[in-house]
């Protein structure tokens, strides 16, 4: 090889495929480093041009804008508010990713079903939600379902329980008492025995072959550890009604209307696509493994619950992820109806006055963040349940 | 390897033929207890929905619609200048009709070549694809208050299915040029809209800036998607780490964050004495946004092309440029074309965040007519907004149902 190489006449520079790679780089990096300058320095001199900041100490300014649902006042510092924004993204992530994920399964298991009926009615939810822009979806919710509930003073009550109006949705929550502080670490505690007693269980069921009942033990477990500190400490935590005063709403677990409505709607959208994919999933296993299953005389949920869908799993997780991923970029779309989320705090900023450019900085750069911890959690996820071949 | 008998014969199914309607509901809807309790639950659910959904449709004042039927299609386009707009769209009936003509010839043509039995897409066939659309036609003109709307489209309908007739009954060398013709028709309904003291886009609305948006966001990102996803699989570490910096970075991002920036911070990045329209700030965060997510789909069609078709192009003396654009890319974009339409339909729902941003698409146009004082605070919004869900659905859902028609038909072409 090498001596054939060298008895063969060098190509002319312009033609020499080692000496292009390296010039087409050099010219690529340069080109790109020269778009990047020219935008920075424009971007500099026009800030500068028209009075703006140039840097991030803007963020210690006063806030200037109320945000509902928040005890935050317009004196309290921009970064404040921003950490609030973030805040109330997360809570519609954290109680949209499990609930979609739980509906779309669902919805997705129920187009499959040998119930005529429910296959239908299942196809028509995801045939109808699928094609509707979601920001369609939030409005219905919003101005159609929500903006109709009775007035604050005519609140629905029902039995103290849950408090409906539409600025509100309220329910019956939880407060702490004395000795909330021991009862946490006795939580604590008593979630460490019942991982335990999880791992003791497999390792037996591995080593006997019988049956493990992990779920049971844990839960008895954790129950049990968690009820004797509560008799013990005299009732730690107590009952929190939703309670009207006036025009302030008390006590409870409590959302405003416009959160409750973009999780709705946003849950009911992702969950069409998610039930989509698992459908596809599940057609995706191959047709032996339900008739293995129907063979060894499993039930219909024995055979969902241990051979279809751990297998459809790993087929659904990637595209699966992919539509967390949405639904976490899609709660921007809160925007529209004044959910004090990050868009929309950025929104209001710009419009009150502040530097354009570092406030959409910041904004990409949250939901970049957010985007990444997702993607590392389920990544963590994907690889357990990723089949070991070999 | 000769296999003279079948090892195992194929049993036909066992399955026993229903006999009758009760029998039928008794294998698929009461087949055992829970089944029964939920076919139940949800025949009440199912009925009270529809009966719900029938009594509101026909009790309901369409007034807010007919009054304003114009600024949900074209938005504030003048109306002494009516003619523009349609116009364009006898120029979009021609360039469907054309493109889908040549299309079907040129399969035609192919398929007799190869001695395959080539089958025919027939009248009926088109109505029944397409009866989503036809069902939103005619709803839509049971709004319009003269007659000449529906003269007009049926004549727009006409010209469509003319020219798809017409077009494939042309001789191969004139078919050849499709494309020239569709971008001359293109530039045609364009200049007949803007040009000679007509209203550029700046001026448009409704569903037609909704489709406009769609139509030139894709069109125009398609190039930057191309080189993009070129970019990505390049051997060369520069070029594939900016590509992959760019996608990712926009792909992480909501749109509606791009159109923030499109809206508010190009004017910084820009040399200051040039000032684009909002509309077109609009399409350029669009553009930014749809060249990765298209970059992604095309790297999907790159991968799917067998590494073996490289190679063999290498073996015959093809350059890198030759093997990319005779080899690899025909093969690339055929694969991706249900993707595509996968991100029109997205881009298409999409283009209603332009709404937040204050532009009077379709979207936006049933807030803005809630707000005339005739219907102010009369909650009218289950009417108009169940009337844009209702065009919004009909454009998503045909789309989607004829890309997975073409996903099956390209996959058995595959094998």
């Amino acid at each position: 090889m090498t001596v054939l190489e060298e008895s063969r006449p060098r190509p002319p520079l312009w033609r020499d495929v080692r000496v292009l790679r390296v010039v087409i780089q050099v010219l690529a990096g340069a080109a790109a480093l020269a778009v990047l300058y020219v935008l920075w320095f424009n971007l500099t001199n026009n800030l500068r041009a028209a009075g703006l900041p140039t840097g991030f100490d803007f963020l210690t300014q006063p806030l200037g804008v109320d945000i509902p649902g928040s005890d935050i006042s317009p004196s309290a510092p921009i970064w404040k508010g921003l950490l609030n924004a973030v805040k109330n993204t997360l809570a519609l992530v954290v109680v949209g990713i499990p609930l979609l994920t739980v509906i779309g399964v669902l919805v997705g298991v129920a187009r499959l079903s040998t119930n005529w009926l429910v296959a239908k009615a299942a196809g028509l939810y995801v045939e109808i939600l699928r094609n509707i822009p979601p920001l369609l979806i939030i409005f219905f919710v919003f101005n159609a379902v929500v903006l109709r509930f009775p007035v604050l003073q005519e609140s629905l009550n029902v039995e103290d329980l849950v408090l409906v109006n539409n600025r509100y949705i309220a329910m019956v929550g939880f407060t702490a008492q004395p000795n909330f502080g021991p009862f946490l670490a006795i939580l604590a505690v008593a979630l460490v025995a019942a991982s335990g007693v999880w791992w003791w269980r497999t390792r037996r069921s591995e080593r006997t072959g019988a049956h493990h009942h992990r779920f049971l033990w844990a839960f008895g477990v954790f129950a049990l550890l968690a009820l004797v500190g509560f008799v013990a400490l005299g009732g730690p935590v107590g009952l929190s009604r939703p309670i009207l005063d006036g025009r302030a709403l008390d006590g409870g677990f409590s959302g405003l209307a416009a959160y409750w409505a973009v999780l709705a709607a946003l849950v009911l959208y992702t969950a069409s696509h998610v039930a989509e994919i698992v459908r596809g999933s599940i057609l995706a296993v191959p047709r032996g493994q339900s008739e293995a299953a129907n063979a060894i005389a499993l039930s219909s949920f024995q055979r969902l619950r241990y051979v279809i869908l751990p297998q459809a799993m790993r087929v659904a997780i990637p595209p699966v992820i992919s539509q967390y991923l949405n639904f976490t970029k899609n709660t921007s779309l809160a925007i529209a109806i004044g959910y004090a989320e990050m868009t929309r705090i950025t929104f209001q900023l710009i419009g009150n006055g502040q530097p354009a450019p570092q406030m959409i900085f910041l904004l990409m750069a949250g939901y970049l963040i957010f985007s990444l911890i997702i993607s590392l959690v389920v990544n963590v996820v994907n690889r357990r349940m990723q089949l070991v071949t070999r | 390897m000769t296999v003279e008998t079948p090892i195992f014969e194929e049993t036909p199914p066992q399955v026993e033929p229903a006999r009758g309607a009760v029998d039928w509901a008794r294998k698929n809807l009461f087949n055992n207890w829970y089944n029964s309790l939920l076919t139940l639950a949800l025949a009440a659910l199912v009925i009270w929905a529809l009966v719900t959904l029938l009594r509101g449709l026909l009790s309901a004042d369409y007034e807010i619609i007919r009054a304003n039927l114009r600024l949900f299609m074209i938005g504030e386009f003048p109306g002494d200048q009516l003619w523009r707009p349609w116009a364009a769209a006898y120029c979009w009936a021609l360039i469907i009709g054309v493109v889908g003509g040549s299309l079907a010839a040129g399969a035609r043509d192919r398929a007799t070549e190869a001695g395959l039995p080539y089958v025919r897409t027939t009248f009926r066939q088109i109505v029944i694809r397409s009866w989503p659309i036809l069902v939103l036609i005619v709803v839509i003109l049971s709004f319009t208050t003269t007659i000449t709307p529906t003269l007009l489209t049926i004549g727009a309908l006409a010209v469509g299915l003319g020219s798809y007739y017409l077009s494939q009954a042309l001789p191969r060398a004139v078919r050849r040029g499709t494309w020239l013709i569709a971008i001359v028709l293109i530039a045609a309904s364009y200049l007949v809209l803007a040009g000679f003291g007509g209203v550029g886009w700046q001026g448009w609305g409704g569903l037609h800036l909704n489709l406009f948006l769609t139509f030139a966001g894709i069109l125009i990102a398609f190039p930057f998607g191309l080189l993009l996803a070129m970019g990505r699989r390049s051997s060369l570490p520069v070029i594939r780490t900016i590509s992959v910096t760019y996608i990712e970075f926009v792909r992480g991002v909501p749109l509606i964050a791009v159109l923030i920036a499109g809206a508010f911070a190009i004017g910084f990045i820009i040399p200051r004495d040039i000032r684009p329209g909002f509309v077109t700030r609009m399409l350029i965060g669009i553009i930014a946004f749809e060249a990765a997510y298209i970059a992604e789909v095309v790297r999907g069609g790159l991968q799917a092309v067998p590494r073996g078709q490289v190679e063999a192009a290498q073996a015959v003396g093809l350059a890198p440029w030759k093997t990319m654009r005779l080899i690899v890319l025909p093969q690339a974009l055929r694969a991706t074309i249900p993707a595509m339409v996968g991100q029109f339909i997205s881009l298409f729902k999409d283009t209603t965040l332009v709404a937040v941003l204050g532009i009077t698409e379709l979207l936006e146009a049933t807030f803005v007519v809630n707000s005339q004082p005739a219907y102010l605070g009369k909650g009218l919004f289950v009417i108009t907004l169940g009337f844009a869900a209702l065009v919004f659905w009909v454009g998503c859902y045909t789309m989607s149902r004829e890309s997975r028609r073409l996903e099956r038909k390209l996959g058995v072409g595959e094998r």
